[in-house]
């Protein structure tokens, strides 16, 4: 695999007339072969990201190279070396698995002995030979979703990248194109630049991590390395009565930060508390608990720790912003 | 074969194989303007009788609407499936391959000149089944079939543009009525000599589909009516000439690709 096989972006901006910066400044390197995980919620910036990156979308300014060539002057190259699953399953219904096959290899220019081939040897990849000659209308969403993935690799791109490629989907077939993915990065080399919304997809999959919130990245590193940033665990305690949970927040103060929670309440311990502490302290009150858990810290909690919500309350909070106003340019982040 | 044909192959394979498999895009395009065609020549054949009328047979005089029906129906059917590719975003998916916007278009129109030319192999069957004796021959009818082919394209790339520049199939389909009011506002049901409401007859002569109708018209019932050729390949080369400039002005602007 050429070592070109990177992305590079510099104070990369997209802006939309009379709409949000939808990507704001950001810098981002993703290493040949790595599987890059841009997480964020609805209406963060990551689509956009991805439309300037595909060069789908000219960026406002800043630069991008990917493959070593640039998205706005050197287009064609940039689409010659990169495979893209956009967030639409883009099919048409009334063609047939291999009808799509056959229109992706024909405009990739193979040649027609390699095409059938082609087609056959990834449509069997992605598990799709048996429903080959059925019209796509009639496939299921994870069917579609696979399908979409071999388009994706007819021309064997060294930089792949898939925008929301599970979402939703179930956990078997959520499991299988992380399986697809994670075969790709690590037999093939392919880099992998991959946007979700699901903490785990990112969490399992990538190599490193890219958090992006209202069009900027706020961190950025291995899945470990940015937990172990924030370090400490958290404890959820939800107690018998709904009543003590006031009583139960004022004692879980003494032992570190409160954390917001919608059915428990929950603090981040400080260095050197540990949990029987806070049970001791919960007996010493006489409060019983229904339940009480510790937990080491996640993406979630990284993107917390840094933008101050929740991912889930980040995600509600957008599509609110997006409510008055939605436009497809404002939803592409 | 070279990369642009085969591009234009590719689109155009797709385009058929669409076509046919949703048959509300053939059928009525085959069926509502042959039932149009029977309901008038049942109720306008008196108009033979008036003087000066070119033929005795209304059925020959109107087989020529079928013909200009069937391709205005293929503006809407070039048009919606591009404003689908638009909306559903596969449009992007063919942006991210290497094809030039001059195949998509190509592709694109040969699927629904295709099927514009087999609408013109079906209307003249259904003449010829009917007794309509074409004045020009076996030679009309190649003429004919040549005529349906510029036509089709013509409107079939009208189609397009209106598609890449709404991005909206409902937009396209709106069209549909305005297309009506063309056909209807032009000499279909009578010669234009003989038209005696005076704002009718220079609404259908300034009304380019009234020179298409009697381009069809006048291989059918006179022979070779050089005149009415010439005005009739003229206009239609003229929509097409346009419409292709105004497709493919819209394309560049809708493939935003760097």
């Amino acid at each position: 695999m050429a070592p070109e096989n990177s992305i590079e972006v510099e104070k990369l901006v997209r802006e939309f007339p009379k709409g949000p910066r939808a990507v704001d400044e950001i810098d981002l390197r993703v290493e040949p072969g790595e599987i890059y995980g841009f997480l964020g919620p609805n209406g963060a910036g990551k689509s956009t990201t991805v439309l300037v990156l595909t060069t789908l979308l000219p960026p406002t300014s800043g630069t991008a190279r990917v493959g070593g060539f640039d998205v706005v002057a050197e287009g064609p190259k940039v689409r010659g070396v990169i495979g893209a699953a956009l967030q639409e399953v883009a099919l048409d219904p009334l063609l047939t698995g291999r009808d799509h096959m056959r229109l992706q290899t024909m405009l990739h220019g193979l040649a027609k002995a390699q095409r059938r081939r082609r087609a056959d040897e990834l449509l069997e990849r992605v598990g799709l030979t048996q429903a080959a000659d059925r019209k796509v209308g009639g496939y299921s969403g994870g069917m579609k979703r696979r399908l979409d993935l071999a388009l994706a690799l007819v021309h064997g791109p060294s930089i792949l990248f898939l925008d929301e490629p599970t979402t939703g989907l179930d956990p078997q077939s959520r499991s299988a194109m992380w399986d697809e993915v994670s075969r790709l990065a690590r037999h093939e080399g392919v880099t992998v630049f991959l946007t979700t919304q699901y903490l785990e997809e990112a969490d399992v999959l990538a190599d490193r991590v890219g958090i992006i919130h209202h069009g900027r990245i706020v961190a950025e590193g291995s899945p470990s390395a940015l937990k172990d940033e924030i370090g400490r665990p958290s404890v959820h305690v939800i107690p018998c009565d709904p009543d003590d949970r006031q009583r139960v927040g004022a004692l879980l103060d003494r032992f570190g930060e409160p954390l917001a929670g919608e059915d428990d309440v929950a603090v981040r311990l400080r260095e050197g508390v540990g949990l029987t502490d806070v049970v001791r302290a919960l007996d010493g009150d006489g409060i019983a608990v229904e339940d009480i858990e510790l937990r080491a810290p996640t993406l979630d909690d990284v993107f917390l720790a840094k933008t101050g919500r929740t991912l889930e309350g980040a995600a509600e909070e957008a599509v609110v912003e997006l409510e008055p106003e939605p436009t497809a340019e404002a939803t592409a982040g | 074969m070279t990369a642009l044909a085969t591009q234009v192959g590719a689109v155009a394979g797709r385009s058929v194989r669409r076509s046919l498999r949703q048959p509300a895009s053939v059928i009525p395009p085959l069926v509502f303007p042959v039932a149009l065609l029977a309901v008038n020549a049942a109720g306008l054949r008196p108009s033979t009788q008036l003087p000066g009328f070119p033929t005795d047979s209304f059925l020959a005089f109107a087989l020529a609407v079928p013909f200009i029906q069937g391709a205005l129906f293929s503006t809407m059917n070039a048009g919606t499936d591009l404003a689908r590719d638009i909306q559903t975003g596969f449009l992007s998916r063919l942006s991210l391959t290497p094809l030039r916007g001059s195949a998509l278009l190509a592709g694109q129109l040969s699927g629904i000149v295709l099927l514009g030319l087999f609408q013109a192999v079906f209307y003249i069957a259904v003449g010829l089944v009917t007794g309509v004796r074409f004045a020009s021959g076996p030679g009309g009818i190649a003429v004919l079939l040549v005529f349906a082919f510029v036509v089709s394209l013509g409107f079939g790339a009208l189609g397009s543009f209106f598609a890449l520049r709404t991005g909206s199939g409902e937009a396209v389909q709106a069209l549909f009525p305005v297309t009506f009011v063309f056909l209807f506002i032009s000499s279909m049901n009578a010669p234009r000599n003989l038209m005696t409401v005076e704002w009718f007859r220079i609404a259908a002569s300034a009304n380019p589909v009234s020179y298409l109708i009697e381009c069809v018209r006048s291989l059918i019932i006179t022979g070779w009516d050089v005149r009415a050729l010439v005005l009739g390949f003229g206009v239609a080369v003229a929509i097409v000439v346009v419409s292709l400039a105004l497709a493919s002005w819209a394309l560049t602007g809708r493939l935003s690709r760097t």
